[in-house]
């Protein structure tokens, strides 16, 4: 008998959200007709931004699944000053994301050394086909304009800049 | 037409004996799968979605209301497969019979003065025994589904149901004592032309001087329904649904709408036995016995009653989603040391009372 308050609390727990539910509608929301705008952190789908990537491989190597694929060929550019020597720089030929076995944990973003990588919030890109869900260079470079403004950090601390 | 000459016109009318065994049969399975249906839109599809801040099914139909259907439609498209090593004939007739012992019940429930399937003399009795067939129906599926989970399933349902069948009787005296009789159709009549303490305004529907019994009785049904919090042969989460576990197909489809119009008419019988059944007090139209009942009550009944089957089922359900699951000695020990010693009890009390009074 110790018991029945509680049991009856719980019956009353029930009813309560049941006329919270009618008279203030639910919590959740009906998909694909109404949607919830995702947190401006969240993640969603990574970007790159192809200028800032120096096919250094770090993400590729840290990634746990193995899911980003970087190919690159080291090319001569026009030296700085006049009379100097050519440049070296590294040319970013192929650099895959595969969606099918990401799994979100974010080190890549936060491994990159020249911000090339970046979180967007965007989450509706599923494919019929597995194989379409591997984002090549051009698809993640037009993610980055899904990329939100950084947000303010502490006072004069730099910014994460696009 | 008025209402009341139609339904005398009705009633005029002389169907053969054929005929009537025909509306016998159309009005039972009516009177099984419109319950069962409606038991399972309203409730475990609403109104367990709004108790826990959802709205459930939407896009079939408006509101969802088409759900149902596409659910049937679903179900009746999957492969109906027997496994390899399953007792193929005992496995494929289980649902049936858990089926049939709904269908057999719902045989001996009056819902009017006239409107009734069969008015038999021991009509409680006999539906008490027919319920107990879908045991049978619980093992035979959990035996011969040839699977572990599905063995300890039927063995807890069939433990359970035993186990509960004891304090749902003995609830069930409680009430023939007062009502002097078995027949259905004479306890919907002794409760509303009856008097509590001399006061019949209300007539004397038993969930107020049976009380208790009542609610041992809520209690019995909602562990024979196999509904959360007594849900241990189906616990989906331990068992993978027990004795239900290789069924697929039209026969999980006939193991679903067994328990939900299994539901429904346990609750359209509670409703008889506690809650006035189709009658309205008989002292406020000034009718004496089922004879001087109006003949409108023969429309108006089946209303009342899907009414109060509703009330019933509501409480089932709204327990049902309230309540986390029992584990299988508490169970047990609820049965047999809480239950039926109170029922015992409220059956030597209401004795003592008829005695006295």
């Amino acid at each position: 008998m110790a018991r029945v308050p509680g049991l009856v609390k719980g019956l009353g727990v029930t009813l309560g959200t049941l006329f919270e539910t009618v008279t203030k509608g639910a919590n959740t929301v009906q998909y694909p007709h109404e949607k919830e705008a995702p947190p401006t952190r969240a993640r969603g789908v990574i970007a790159l931004h192809e200028g800032n990537c120096t096919s250094c491989m770090l993400c590729a190597r840290s990634c746990p699944d193995w899911c980003i694929y970087i190919e690159g060929h080291k090319e001569l550019a026009p030296p700085r000053r006049e009379g100097g020597k050519p440049r070296q720089v590294n040319k970013l030929d192929r650099f895959d994301i595969d969606y099918a076995l990401c799994m979100y944990c974010g080190i890549c973003v936060e491994v990159c050394p020249f911000d090339a990588l970046f979180w967007s919030p965007e989450y509706e890109y599923s494919e019929p086909r597995i194989a379409d869900l591997l984002h090549d260079k051009a698809k993640l470079s037009e993610w980055m304009e899904t990329v939100p403004e950084a947000p303010e950090l502490e006072a004069g601390a730099d910014k994460k800049k696009k | 037409m008025s209402g009341a000459s139609l339904a005398a016109a009705l009633l005029a009318v002389e169907i053969p004996y054929w005929g009537q065994s025909l509306l016998r049969v159309l009005g039972g399975t009516v009177a099984v799968l419109l319950p069962a249906g409606t038991i399972v839109y309203v409730f475990l599809f609403k109104m367990m979605s709004f108790m826990q801040s959802r709205l459930g099914p939407m896009e079939a139909g408006p509101y969802g209301s088409l759900q149902l259907v596409a659910e049937v439609g679903k179900w009746l498209q999957k492969e109906d497969i027997t496994p390899e090593r399953a007792d193929a004939r005992i496995f494929r007739l289980a649902p049936i019979v858990v089926l049939v012992s709904t269908f057999l019940l719902v045989a001996v429930v009056p819902f009017g003065p006239d409107a009734w399937f069969t008015d038999f003399e021991a009509g409680i009795f006999y539906a008490l025994a027919v319920s107990s067939l879908s045991v049978l129906g619980i093992l035979m599926a959990g035996w011969a589904s040839a699977n572990k989970y599905s063995l300890l399933g039927g063995l807890r349902a069939a433990g359970q149901l035993i186990a509960y069948e004891l304090p749902m009787v003995l609830a069930v005296i409680g009430v023939i004592i007062q009502a002097e009789t078995m027949n259905l159709q004479q306890i919907v009549v002794a409760q509303n032309a009856g008097s509590i303490f001399g006061f019949g305004g209300l007539g004397n529907p038993y969930i107020i001087t049976q009380f208790v019994g009542f609610v041992v009785f809520m209690i019995a049904i909602q562990a024979e329904l196999t509904q959360a919090p007594f849900d241990m042969p189906i616990a989906e989460s331990e068992l993978v649904s027990g004795y239900m576990t290789e069924y697929s197909g039209f026969r999980f489809l006939i193991f679903f709408i067994g328990e939900f119009a299994t539901a429904g008419v346990f609750s359209l019988i509670a409703s008889v036995l506690f809650l006035g059944g189709w009658g309205v007090p008989f002292a406020w139209f000034g009718w004496t016995d089922v004879d001087s009942v109006a003949d409108w009550m023969n429309l108006v009944g089946p209303l009342i009653m899907v009414t109060k089957m509703m009330l019933v089922a509501f409480v089932i359900m709204w327990v049902r989603f309230s309540y986390p699951r029992f584990r299988e000695d508490q169970l047990q020990k609820f049965a047999w040391k809480v239950l039926i010693p109170v029922s015992l009890g409220n059956i030597a009390l209401t004795s003592i009372f008829k005695v006295v009074m």
